[in-house]
């Protein structure tokens, strides 16, 4: 199928000329999953039930009653809680399990008459960098197959590099949905914390989660913000704001953009082939009348320790309802309470989870609390006045996404600290509640793609996505 | 020796809100075993909470009450620990920053009055019901109902001021009286609704250290409260008259038995690892919120029990057993708008009313005697029309049949004979059936007065006025002299 690339508006012009159906896209995206097994991007496929709805978005447009996302075909994070099929978020410990509700992102884009073709693979309960931590398998990195998509989001950011579907959502509470969509090659967009409702988002960590679309090109990721963001009562910290148009400046020239480098993400540590690269991003926005200037961060060095004591903290206690009680796996050969908690959690969880439970646990015991937890909340307090210290003179930052390209499968599971350090440039966002966008901005010699990470102010969507659109623009 | 104790209380109270305290479930008593639940209460992955507003109404009541400082930002927090009645594995409470702090509670005390601090009130949902023992649970199983599990409730915890049980006892009847006017809990110790755990600990009079405390959990009245730290405090006195000395634990009351027994220590030995639930932002009561509750807060029952002693002329004691319960108070105040004499209608409820109540296991809004019957009542009597007797047989015939009171009197013929002529005739005929008792009276025996009215009210049937009767006997009886 040669339209493959065109945007979501292409598209949608050929449904409504009838030159296409949305039941022939979908099968053709069915096709295209089946042909791609090696890559794993899919925990569960819905063929029937997507073929169902496909059909019925096929009779509203015949009836022009369309809804703004009619036919897009997207696949879901495995986290991410639907009443189609299983919700396993990549664990066994939910394997089997069955949700009684849809996420109100689900809602939403439902309304929009979108398409979900399937959940897609992750780490489990979205713990690491490589979802080499899936129960289901490890992803494989569509640009080599030897490679990793990146985590905990990388079945949404294979299956979109891999033309699996349209578009995918995924979630990202570290760097969850950039650093996978900057080792795909995709665009991955990390919302500002509170625009989109987490309501049916299985819990990571809630003070850092955030859900965000992946595809191909900015103006898909405007769409599809635009159904996403809004307040929802059934999340507290959701934020009651008016929503703007994502899509008004994309196009727009970027003269007169301000755009600040923290100098703690440029020194060494860097893979070369990727600051090289990066350079040129930033040449070509000062060739078109951005202003560039470096900025300081100076609480970064903290931000992974930081993030690391409350994403475990909060996660120790998320995680404790999977016990083996009402749902989920069970040890059943028990004697008695105790033996049924440890043997349910022991064989349910897999070890990285296990680690960052441990951890949690940890850091919120008594006598520990003040060392680690409210130490961790004051550098979490600093990063963010950091962040809004830099705004004060510029409007977006511009950074690598991550270090280095994707890494082999296998190279760094033993080594959970350096695995950690994939997160060390896209922890601070979260930490700081803020928006950023990984945009892929060329390929290395081994024709790796290469991700530049732009970061704005809280709800300043409608700036990044217009710089993401100009990088897009230039390097795709 | 002589000891003292030092006694701490955590009350519970479980809040009479519709719905649950994070979702909209509905939050009422007695339901069939998880039949009032949602992926919300039951923990499914990927919910989250959203706070009852009228849950921060009722704690603002409450704090006002016991004039406690409504703290303008306070924090909500996950306590951690696993349990199969807990379904997300933390119990969404508060720890650092609560809702209320800093108040106290006046309490009678022996004729007397003392005051009781309290330390802080806290918000926090309950958890569900673990069944082990009951007939339908099979041996080596549990079972669990989640039906409770999100009931919001309020904690108050007192300081360690109490230095004897019966204080105790007045604290949680004060207690108790306050929250049923407020409208926040029913108040019923024995279907769990308000919960009672004690810190007790003794100490030889005059000693200022405190000794080591035990914690006093099961006990579903207030005399089991009172009995249980009396049990306690006999332990802890003989363990050290003994020469031993008292383990921190966790007892249990066992009603049956009459004893305290220790708990499990794998059931309380807990690191909660509190901290900010990141799924709720800090409650935010401003200023306006708490003078919006001040408004609508209903009359406290202090303040009750002197305006009815000040507009009501009452005696204190009349006042304090009538704004003892709110619904007798209202019934008392609608009946004393109605009559003219505000003790005899005190009389009234206090006498018929309450043993009526008592006597038929009624409670007041199930009386057929409305207050406005009983003022009538007690205004034909006011006006001579019927005896204070036949009142009250009016009163009883009401209570069983809810007629009203004229329609009693007209149908069981119950008018007071104030006829002067019917009444002569009658007062005559007695006095010469009886002309001992006549010459006894003019022979300067006044008291024979008593038995010639009783003779007469008989031959009356009741009915007759009896000023009228007393009347005109002493001047027929002045007249035979």
């Amino acid at each position: 199928m040669t339209f493959a690339n065109l945007d979501y508006s292409s598209k949608r012009q050929l449904f409504l000329n009838r030159e296409i159906r949305c039941v022939e896209l979908t099968e053709y995206y069915l096709n295209q999953i089946e042909q791609n097994k090696d890559i794993n991007a899919f925990i569960s496929v819905f063929p029937e039930q997507a073929i169902e709805q496909a059909k019925l978005v096929d009779s509203k447009i015949d009836k022009g009653e369309a809804g703004a996302l009619a036919g897009m075909v997207l696949g879901i994070k495995d986290l991410l809680v639907m009443t189609n099929g299983t919700t396993t978020c990549g664990s066994k410990i939910l394997h089997n399990f069955k949700s009684p509700y849809n996420a109100t992102v689900i809602e939403k884009l439902s309304q929009q008459d979108a398409i979900f073709i399937g959940k897609t693979n992750m780490d489990e309960f979205a713990m690491g960098s490589s979802n080499e931590n899936s129960y289901f398998e490890p992803v494989r990195n569509p640009h080599d197959k030897t490679r990793v998509p990146g985590g905990s989001s990388g079945g949404s950011a294979a299956a979109v590099a891999a033309d699996l579907c349209m578009g995918s959502l995924g979630t990202d509470t570290g760097g969850s949905i950039r650093q996978p969509a900057s080792f795909c090659g995709v665009i991955g967009l990390k919302p500002t914390y509170g625009l989109v409702s987490r309501f049916g988002l299985v819990a990571y960590a809630s003070s850092l989660d955030q859900i965000g679309p992946f595809s191909k090109n900015v103006a898909d990721t405007a769409l599809l913000l635009q159904v996403l963001a809004g307040h929802d009562e059934k999340d507290s910290t959701s934020a009651n704001i008016d929503i703007p148009d994502y899509s008004a400046l994309l196009g727009k020239d970027v003269k007169g953009l301000r755009i600040g480098l923290p100098k703690e993400y440029f020194t060494g540590g860097v893979n070369h082939q990727v600051s090289d690269q990066i350079q040129k991003v930033i040449k070509e926005l000062e060739q078109a009348g951005a202003e560039v200037k470096e900025i300081s961060l100076p609480h970064t060095e903290y931000a992974i320790a930081a993030y690391y004591i409350i994403a475990t903290a909060e996660a120790s206690a998320n995680l404790a309802r999977y016990d083996g009680v009402r749902y989920g796996y069970r040890d059943e050969n028990v004697p008695d309470l105790e033996s049924l908690y440890v043997n349910s959690r022991t064989m349910g969880f897999g070890n990285e989870v296990k680690r960052r439970i441990m951890l949690g646990t940890y850091v919120l015991s008594s006598g520990y609390y003040d060392a680690y937890y409210l130490k961790a909340q004051k550098v979490r307090t600093n990063i963010k006045n950091d962040f809004d210290k830099a705004f004060e003179s510029v409007d977006c930052l511009l950074t690598p996404t991550s270090p280095t390209t994707a890494f082999k499968i296998g190279e760094k599971v033993d080594d959970p600290l350096t695995m950690y350090l994939s997160d060390v440039f896209t922890v601070s966002v979260n930490l700081a509640g803020l928006p950023g966008i990984s945009v892929p901005c060329g390929k290395d010699a081994d024709g790796l793609p290469i991700g530049v990470q732009l970061i704005g102010k809280p709800f300043d969507e409608p700036t990044l996505l217009w710089a993401a659109d100009f990088i897009d623009k230039r390097f795709n | 020796m002589d000891y003292e104790a030092v006694i701490g209380l955590e009350v519970h109270i479980q809040l009479l809100t519709n719905t649950k305290i994070f979702c909209s479930c509905s939050a009422k008593f007695g339901a069939d075993p998880n039949s009032q639940v949602c992926p919300v209460c039951l923990g499914m992955p990927g919910v989250l909470p959203v706070l009852n507003k009228k849950v921060i109404d009722f704690a603002i009541r409450l704090a006002i009450a016991t004039n406690c400082k409504i703290n303008e930002k306070s924090i909500i927090a996950r306590k951690n620990y696993f349990y199969p009645d807990l379904p997300k594995g933390y119990q969404i409470s508060q720890y650092e920053q609560p809702v209320c702090e800093h108040g106290f509670l006046d309490i009678p005390d022996n004729g007397e009055t003392t005051r009781i601090g309290i330390t802080r009130i806290h918000l926090e949902e309950d958890a569900g019901k673990s069944m082990h023992s009951e007939s339908y649970v099979a041996r080596d199983e549990s079972l669990v109902d989640i039906n409770r599990c999100g009931v919001p409730l309020l904690e108050m915890v007192s300081d360690p001021d109490f230095r004897s049980p019966s204080q105790v006892s007045s604290y949680l009847t004060k207690l108790r009286q306050i929250v049923r006017y407020l409208g926040i809990c029913d108040g019923n110790m024995e279907e769990g609704s308000m919960r009672c755990d004690a810190n007790i600990s003794i100490r030889k009079r005059g000693e200022t250290k405190l000794g080591t405390k035990t914690e006093l959990k099961n006990m579903n009245s207030i005399s089991a409260v009172e009995k249980a730290l009396e049990y306690e405090i006999r332990r802890q006195i003989a363990v050290l008259e003994d020469g031993a000395s008292i383990q921190q634990q966790t007892l249990l009351w066992n009603a049956n038995k009459n004893c305290v027994e220790p708990m499990r220590s794998k059931e309380y030995a807990h690191d909660y690892r509190y901290f900010p639930e990141p799924d709720l932002l800090p409650v935010v009561i401003k200023q306006e919120w708490i003078e919006s509750v001040k408004q609508s807060l209903p009359e406290l029952p202090d303040v009750k029990k002197q305006r009815f002693i000040d507009d009501f002329a009452l005696p204190e004691y009349d006042a304090s057993i009538l704004t003892d319960d709110l619904a007798i108070a209202d019934y008392y105040e609608k009946l004393a708008n109605n009559v003219k004499d505000k003790k005899a209608a005190s009389n009234w409820v206090m006498g018929d009313v309450l043993r009526t109540l008592h006597e038929n296991q009624l409670t007041i809004s199930e009386l057929k005697v409305t207050p406005e019957y009983l003022a009538e009542i007690i205004q034909l009597v006011e006006q001579d029309k019927i005896s204070v007797k036949i009142g009250r047989k009016v009163f009883e015939i009401c209570a069983d049949s809810g007629k009203n009171p004229q329609v009693i009197i007209k149908e069981e013929g119950l008018v007071q004979i104030s006829d002067t002529g019917e009444l002569e005739q009658i007062v005559d005929k007695i006095l010469d059936e009886n002309p001992n008792e006549v010459d006894a009276y003019l022979a300067g025996k006044e008291k024979v007065i008593g038995f010639l009215v009783g003779q007469i009210m008989r031959a009356s049937q009741g009915k007759a006025n009896p000023k009228s009767v007393n009347e005109i006997l002493k001047n027929k009886l002045e007249s035979r002299r």
